[in-house]
């Protein structure tokens, strides 16, 4: 076949984008993900022990942070609770389940593993480590709002990764098996040491627990100032990385051949990933099942592609998390990490039956 | 221009030396077959001609300059290597994956332009993909990814290409579609071809040129007729082996 440059080429990729359903295209799904993240803001922030009209809650929102005109008709209570208890924790929410989306997708694509979590490289067992250590010697520290458990908890999440980054370094085996089994080697010690922690923590066990199960029940203005930032240039970071994640995706070589310095950019985008991930949980907790399941639900309408996924990540990790934390509290803060895995595995598995078509696990 | 030239290459995994110093140049619009038994060194000279292995000793160079000396965004951009296989972590479509064949000439953040669309249809219609469009990559059979990766290849529109294998999962039909393809960018576009190949047969037929390496030297260079002479195929391979170039179709 002699098939040279055909005059006239039909235009495929014109034809392809046609044939793709509408709601399928990262625009359309991107839009339904910014309605649904305005729905979780505005009924986050309306329910909970005490209910305030959804109407008001808009119109205190409207009235005083976008400074509109209006007329003020709700009680001084409801501002205080909207403002300064619903808003930051709703925040919260979103920045962690934003942002263990997001370094979900990153670590599945670096580590070329559909089962990698934002944890799997031993940020959870640091953090969990860290934290229960501030439990069993509480000491009165802090540092821009966060306790000193938050601290130790973030400090041990990005220790624990550099540990196994470095120590992974002088495996004998292929660089990315070295890296996720010295990932599981280091989470095993850790949580060794997390359990003895929790041996010896006798009554204080259950404040341990709330922290195995995430919660965002804490969070306050101050802790939203200091995660935000790293979470945001954090993820704003690994999406401007996003073709070096899809050139990963074919493996080290042929990343290499399309023009990637590959130990470089595993580096960034792992480092990044990292620091999403420690900031997330050194203020909520262990959160489960986001990190893991969004980035899938998301591959599942729009492809690997991480131009879109990243971005369609974090709005739809940041819904679905504001979204469990409102249930966890509605029957009285059950940790939220029981509500992620309560209503997303089964919302995941009803996506693997019904998705026939186009881009399947 | 893209002239490859390996100087005094030398390339050791350990204490086993892969290649045991290499002078070699292919030029500028040269099609090159590289032969040789199973651990001869044919897929570490690729390697060290992109520069993705470091070499042990000797230079690479890229029309002069030093492999070392480019950054690999710009090696990426003047040569592009069909790997052997590649393994897909995720379902991703077809036309998806040849579009990864644009990277090198991407800007972060801008999406790809309606230009490396084009380019990304013209790869896959010059394949013969044009059927498999909207198909996920992953349930094709292993020669139709081969194919896939070709078109990626053939996307990243560099001027010298480099092929593992290229031939090695697929039929007949499409080895002669491929090597029809390969000849086809190299008399009509200029395009620079290394490729490793395992059928003689092939190589005698569509190759003018031909590197026969074993034990990571380079034992033989010329004509595929010379090259492949009885006596040297006999001591490389240690089967005898006869090529004939009459008729329609040489054959070994």
């Amino acid at each position: 076949m002699r098939a040279g440059v055909a005059p006239g080429i039909p235009a495929l990729s014109r034809r392809v984008r046609a044939s793709t359903p509408r709601w399928r295209r990262p625009t359309t799904v991107a839009g339904v993900g910014l309605a649904a993240l305005a729905i979780a803001l505005v009924v986050g922030l309306a329910f909970g022990s005490v209910s305030i009209p959804l109407g008001d809650t808009v119109a205190i929102l409207a009235h005083r942070l976008l400074g509109w005109p209006v007329a003020v008709t709700w009680p001084a209570s409801s501002e205080t609770i909207v403002l300064e208890l619903r808003l930051p924790r709703v925040l919260m929410a979103m920045l962690a389940g934003g942002g263990l989306a997001v370094a979900g997708a990153t670590m599945q694509g670096v580590l070329r593993n559909p089962l990698a979590d934002p944890y799997v490289l031993g940020t959870a067992s640091g953090a969990a480590l860290g934290a229960s250590l501030a439990v069993l010697v509480p000491l009165p520290l802090g540092l821009l709002g966060l306790g000193f458990g938050q601290l130790l908890a973030f400090i041990g999440a990005v220790v624990a990764v550099a540990l196994v980054w470095r120590l992974s370094r002088a495996s004998r085996l292929g660089s990315l098996t070295g890296l996720l089994l010295t990932g599981y080697a280091v989470g095993s010690l850790l949580a060794a040491g997390l359990s003895m922690a929790m041996v010896l923590s006798g009554a204080q066990l259950r404040q341990i627990v709330y922290f195995l199960l995430g919660s965002l029940a804490t969070a306050t203005w101050q802790q939203v100032a200091v995660a935000a930032p790293l979470i945001i240039v954090g993820v704003v970071v690994l999406a401007w990385r996003a073709r070096a994640l899809d050139a990963l995706m074919l493996g080290d070589e042929t990343a290499a051949h399309l023009g990637l310095a590959v130990a470089r950019e595993r580096v960034i985008l792992l480092a990044f990933a990292a620091l999403v991930t420690a900031a997330a949980v050194a203020t909520c907790g262990l959160i489960g099942f986001v990190g893991l399941v969004v980035p899938h639900m998301v591959r599942l309408v729009v492809g690997p592609a991480a131009r879109p996924l990243l971005p369609l990540a974090a709005i739809f990790g940041a819904a679905f998390l504001a979204f469990a934390d409102l249930l966890a509290r509605l029957p009285g803060e059950l940790p939220v990490g029981i509500v992620t895995a309560v209503i997303g595995a089964p919302f995941f598995l009803l996506i693997l039956r019904h998705v026939r078509t186009g881009y399947e696990l | 221009m893209s002239e490859l030239r390996l100087v005094d290459v030398a390339l050791a995994y350990g204490s086993r030396m892969a290649l045991a110093g290499l002078d070699l140049t292919v030029a500028s619009g040269e099609r090159v077959a590289v032969l040789g038994p199973n651990g001869a060194g044919k897929s570490s000279l690729l390697r060290c001609a992109t520069g993705v292995m470091p070499v042990s000793r000797g230079t690479v160079m890229l029309d002069g300059v030093p492999l070392a000396e480019l950054g690999r965004e710009a090696i990426a951009r003047r040569i592009a290597v069909v790997p052997q296989q590649v393994d897909l972590p995720f379902a991703i479509r077809v036309e998806e994956v040849v579009a990864l064949g644009r990277i090198p000439h991407e800007r972060s953040f801008r999406g790809p332009t309606p230009l490396d669309r084009e380019i990304v249809d013209e790869a896959i219609h010059r394949v013969g993909l044009d059927a498999f469009v909207g198909r996920d990559a992953r349930e094709l059979s292993l020669g139709e990814r081969q194919l896939v990766l070709i078109a990626m290849a053939v996307a990243q529109q560099a001027r010298l290409l480099l092929l593992d294998e290229p031939t090695v999962h697929l039929d007949l039909r499409h080895q002669v579609q491929v090597m029809d393809l390969l000849a086809d960018l190299n008399d009509r576009e200029g395009l620079t071809i290394l490729a490793v190949l395992h059928d003689l047969a092939l190589a005698a037929h569509y190759f003018p040129r031909a590197l026969l390496l074993d034990g990571g030297r380079l034992v033989a260079d010329g004509p595929p007729a010379q090259v492949l002479a009885p006596e040297r195929v006999q001591a490389t391979f240690g089967v005898d082996a006869a090529v004939w170039m009459g008729g329609a179709r040489p054959g070994v």
